[in-house]
C-alpha cells in the first residue's frame, strides 16, 4: 500500500503508454488512408483485444503460487463472465462474480 | 422544431441514457483502479497521470500487474501498446465521419476514443446517419471524467478499505477481464484468439514467468486466429 501522494517516477510510463494509446486512437482519424490497411493486419489488431484480456483473466485466476489451480476465483470469473454476456450487462458479471467466490470460499473454507 | 432537429434531439436523449451504465461502470471501476494502483505502489498523482493520460482501463491495470511483478519498462509499454491496438480499428470505423472536422477537433476526439466512448458514438452515429461533435465529445467525456474522478476517490479510499479479497473484490478485475473479452467474441477467429490466448498465457505464467504469460497470450491468440481467418479467406 503506498501513502505517497506526489511521487512521479511513473509518471513516464503512463506518457509513454499514452503516446502509443494516441496513436493507435488518432493516426486514422488525422492520416488519410491509414485506415486502409491490409485486411490481414486489420484481422490481427481485433483479434488482439479478446486474446489479451483473456490471457490477463486466465493467468491470474488459473496460476497461483506458481501453479495451475482451479479454485473459487476461476469458477467465479466464468460464471460472472458468463452471466454478464448472457445479460448483456458487465456489471451484472462482475457482481456474480463477487457473490459466487464469497459463496464458494465460505463453503470450501478457503 | 423542425424535423432534423427533432430527429437530434431524440437520438441525443437516447445518447444520455444508453450512457447512464457507462457511468456506473467508470466509476466502479475506476474506483478499484485508484485502490489496485495504490495496493501496487503508485503514488495519487501516478494513479492520476495513468487515469488521465494513459487513460486505457484494461492496459491500466495490466501496467499496475506488471510493475507489481517488476517487469521492465519497456514491457509495459509494448504490451500496453499492443492492447491498445485495436483503437486503431475503432478510429478508422469513425474516420470517414470525421473528415469535415477540424484538425483540433479531430485530435480532441480522438484522445477520449475508448471502447465505451466508441460504442456510444457509433450507436449516435447509426441513429443520426453522421457525426454530431457535442454528442461525441458526450461520449467521450462519459468516461473520461467519472473515471478519473473515482480513480482519485478509490485511491484515497484506499486505506479504509479492506482487503479485496475478503469481500471478494479480488476477482472484479479478472471477471471484467473476462467479460470484455467475451464481448469481443462475435465469431471464430476471434474465439480461437481468446482461447488461445488465454491456454498460451497460463503455459507461459507456469512454463516461463508470470510477467510474459499477457505477453505471449496476446501476440500468440491473434496469430491463431489470423490463421483460421486466411484459412477461409
Amino acid at each position: 500500500m503506498n501513502n505517497d501522494l506526489l511521487s512521479a517516477d511513473l509518471i513516464p510510463l503512463a506518457i509513454l503508454g499514452g503516446l502509443g494509446t494516441y496513436a493507435a486512437r488518432a493516426l486514422p482519424m488525422l492520416v488519410p488512408g491509414i485506415d486502409r490497411l491490409p485486411p490481414a493486419v486489420l484481422e490481427y489488431l481485433r483479434l488482439i483485444g479478446p486474446a489479451v484480456l483473456g490471457a490477463i483473466a486466465a493467468a491470474s485466476v488459473f496460476v497461483q503460487g506458481g501453479a495451475f489451480t482451479v479454485g473459487p476465483e476461476a469458477v467465479a470469473v466464468f460464471a460472472g463472465a458468463a452471466a454478464g454476456r448472457w445479460w448483456g450487462n458487465l456489471l451484472v458479471g462482475m457482481a456474480l462474480s463477487v457473490l459466487v467466490v464469497l459463496a464458494l470460499r465460505a463453503i470450501l473454507g478457503a | 422544431m423542425s424535423g432534423a432537429a427533432a430527429v437530434l434531439s431524440t437520438a441525443r436523449r437516447r445518447l444520455v441514457v444508453d450512457s447512464l451504465g457507462i457511468w456506473a461502470i467508470a466509476i466502479i471501476v475506476g474506483g478499484i483502479f485508484g485502490f489496485t494502483a495504490r495496493q501496487g505502489g503508485l503514488s495519487l498523482i501516478e494513479a492520476i497521470a495513468f487515469s488521465s493520460i494513459l487513460f486505457a482501463g484494461a492496459a491500466q491495470f495490466a501496467a499496475v500487474g506488471l510493475l507489481v511483478v517488476n517487469t521492465p519498462w519497456p514491457s509495459i509499454v509494448l504490451l500496453v501498446w499492443l492492447l491498445n491496438a485495436r483503437h486503431l480499428l475503432y478510429s478508422a470505423s469513425v474516420a470517414p465521419y470525421t473528415t469535415k472536422l477540424s484538425l483540433k477537433l479531430r485530435a480532441g476526439l480522438a484522445y477520449l476514443l475508448t471502447d465505451e466512448a466508441f460504442a456510444l458514438t457509433t450507436a449516435h452515429i447509426a441513429r443520426l446517419g453522421r457525426i454530431d461533435v457535442k454528442g461525441a465529445w458526450y461520449a467521450g467525456l462519459t468516461i473520461f471524467i467519472p473515471w478519473n474522478v473515482s480513480t482519485i476517490a478509490g485511491w484515497l479510499a484506499g486505506a479504509a478499505l479492506p482487503d479485496p479479497a475478503t469481500i471478494g473484490l479480488d476477482v472484479v478485475f479478472p471477471a471484467a477481464m473476462a467479460g470484455l473479452a467475451i464481448g469481443l467474441v462475435k465469431d471464430r477467429a476471434a474465439l480461437v484468439a481468446l482461447l488461445v490466448g488465454c491456454s498460451s498465457a497460463v503455459a507461459a505464467a507456469l512454463l516461463i514467468d508470470p510477467s510474459a504469460a499477457i505477453m505471449i497470450g496476446g501476440l500468440l491468440g491473434p496469430l491463431a486466429g489470423l490463421a483460421l481467418f486466411r484459412r477461409r479467406a
